[in-house]
């Protein structure tokens, strides 16, 4: 492929904490992908409709605040609402590990939790997203 | 996906796909814009520009929420740099626009300045012609900084708002960059800080000897945080529209643009033409070569490059 990949790298919810999401979008964009950083505090639809105008081929969203069991999938189900399946969902931030195999099953493609080297994260970005 | 049924339905996604497709410089997207050319014109493009940090996505988010006051669509394409080492980029300006993501009447688009010579000005073209044949009545277009790049990307505009802010260095800078030329108007945001005024003075000190023309762009203090001299703004910009149109420089500046626009296509197309044309003979690795033992000079180099070029296009006739 030799368009660069677009991320949407977003921060759903309450919480103030975008360090995480910094790195990733800072690796990201060093990883050559053209990263859309949408900052603090998104709703899911504004998530969802930045998808959308932005043309991205993934949606990544990190979450420390707990909330992620329900903005998560919020985020997921939204974009199948719209007929969106072209887009690839992932998820960080502090997730117990018990709660991952219902975000996976929500629709969620994976789940990065604190420690995870970037480079996993870009090679499964890469591996998988849904567009050529 | 029915890229252009779905544009003209004003969806959305079809519009963001195809401004991918103009990005990624694939022909079809070409051919669906050289079908609808005739639905553009309608948009007024605005070119917001100034250096880095000056309250430039600010600015077009505050005017943008005013217009949509009175129920204009919008659309906004945003430059942010691209890095040269990587080609990834970080694209930020929503995060200044983060209430107008989920307005209908608005659509925003991030771009990459992706590096390639005169790339970004062709596929920013492309995505104003996308927005104004989906019908928004304002374009805006905020730039990364102010340099080469940014002054190819605001010939494209009809009102050029150029941002200052107090306390980046004397008026000796602003006559550096070039920036007194391209403004329309100026804006001297964060104007609640010290130094507002002076720096609004020496704007008009310079615009006092730099323009002999009748149009003097005004200078307008801002503070787009609290929204203060926005209105005044949009006001200045409808001025500044309604004299580009009474005295006619208008219409020559849309010559101009278009002649601008028409010649870079076509340079790029002959650039194209000349390196798969040097596919099959490797003409261009045989002249530098050529040019690295110094049996050529780079001038005649060029040269002989045009001359087979020439007798190619020739062979196609």
């Amino acid at each position: 492929m030799d368009r660069p990949i677009r991320v949407v790298v977003a921060k759903p919810g309450l919480d103030g904490h975008d360090r995480g999401a910094k790195v990733v979008a800072r690796a990201l964009r060093d990883a050559g992908m053209e990263v859309i950083y949408t900052g603090l505090r998104q709703t899911p639809e504004q998530i969802v409709e930045t998808a959308i105008q932005e043309d991205a081929d993934c949606v990544a969203m990190s979450i420390l605040s707990g909330a992620h069991n329900h903005l998560f999938p919020k985020v997921v189900n939204l974009l199948k609402e719209k007929g969106i399946d072209d887009v690839l969902i992932v998820g960080g931030g502090v997730i117990p590990e018990d709660d991952i195999p219902g975000l996976i099953e929500a629709g969620v493609a994976g789940i990065f939790t604190p420690g995870t080297p970037t480079s996993v994260t870009i090679d499964f970005i890469r591996n998988n997203i849904k567009r050529k | 996906m029915d890229i252009k049924a779905g544009l003209l339905k004003k969806d959305k996604r079809a519009a963001a796909r195809l401004i991918s497709m103009m990005e990624n410089g694939e022909s079809e997207a070409v051919q669906i814009i050289k079908e609808c050319y005739g639905m553009t014109g309608h948009a007024r493009i605005i070119g917001i520009t100034g250096a880095p940090g000056v309250g430039k996505s600010t600015v077009t988010d505050k005017l943008a929420k005013q217009l949509r006051k009175e129920g204009k669509q919008i659309g906004i394409i945003a430059v942010d740099p691209t890095s040269p080492f990587t080609g990834g980029a970080i694209l930020g300006d929503r995060v200044r626009m983060t209430d107008l993501n989920t307005d209908p009447g608005v659509f925003i688009r991030s771009m990459g300045t992706r590096g390639a010579l005169g790339g970004l000005s062709k596929a920013v073209h492309g995505a104003v012609k996308i927005l104004d044949i989906f019908g928004m009545d304002y374009i805006f277009i905020e730039t990364v900084g102010v340099g080469q790049s940014e002054i190819d990307i605001v010939k494209l505009a009809d009102t050029v708002i150029m941002v200052m802010v107090p306390g980046l260095g004397d008026d000796i800078q602003a006559i550096k960059a070039g920036i007194m030329e391209i403004g329309d108007i100026f804006a001297v945001n964060k104007s609640d800080r010290d130094g507002a005024d002076r720096t609004a003075a020496e704007i008009e000190a310079m615009l006092d000897f730099n323009r002999s023309e009748e149009y003097r762009p005004p200078v307008l203090n801002i503070i787009a945080r609290d929204n203060g001299g926005i209105e005044e703004l949009i006001r200045l910009v409808e001025e500044h529209w309604e004299y580009e149109n009474k005295s006619g420089s208008y219409k020559k500046k849309k010559s101009n643009r278009l002649k601008a626009e028409v010649m870079d296509i076509f340079r790029d197309s002959i650039m194209r033409t000349v390196h798969s044309m040097s596919e099959n003979t490797n003409i261009i690795n045989e002249l530098i070569q050529k040019v690295m033992d110094k049996q050529l000079d780079p001038y005649s180099a060029a040269d002989r490059l045009m001359d087979e070029f020439t007798e190619n296009q020739r062979h196609k006739f």
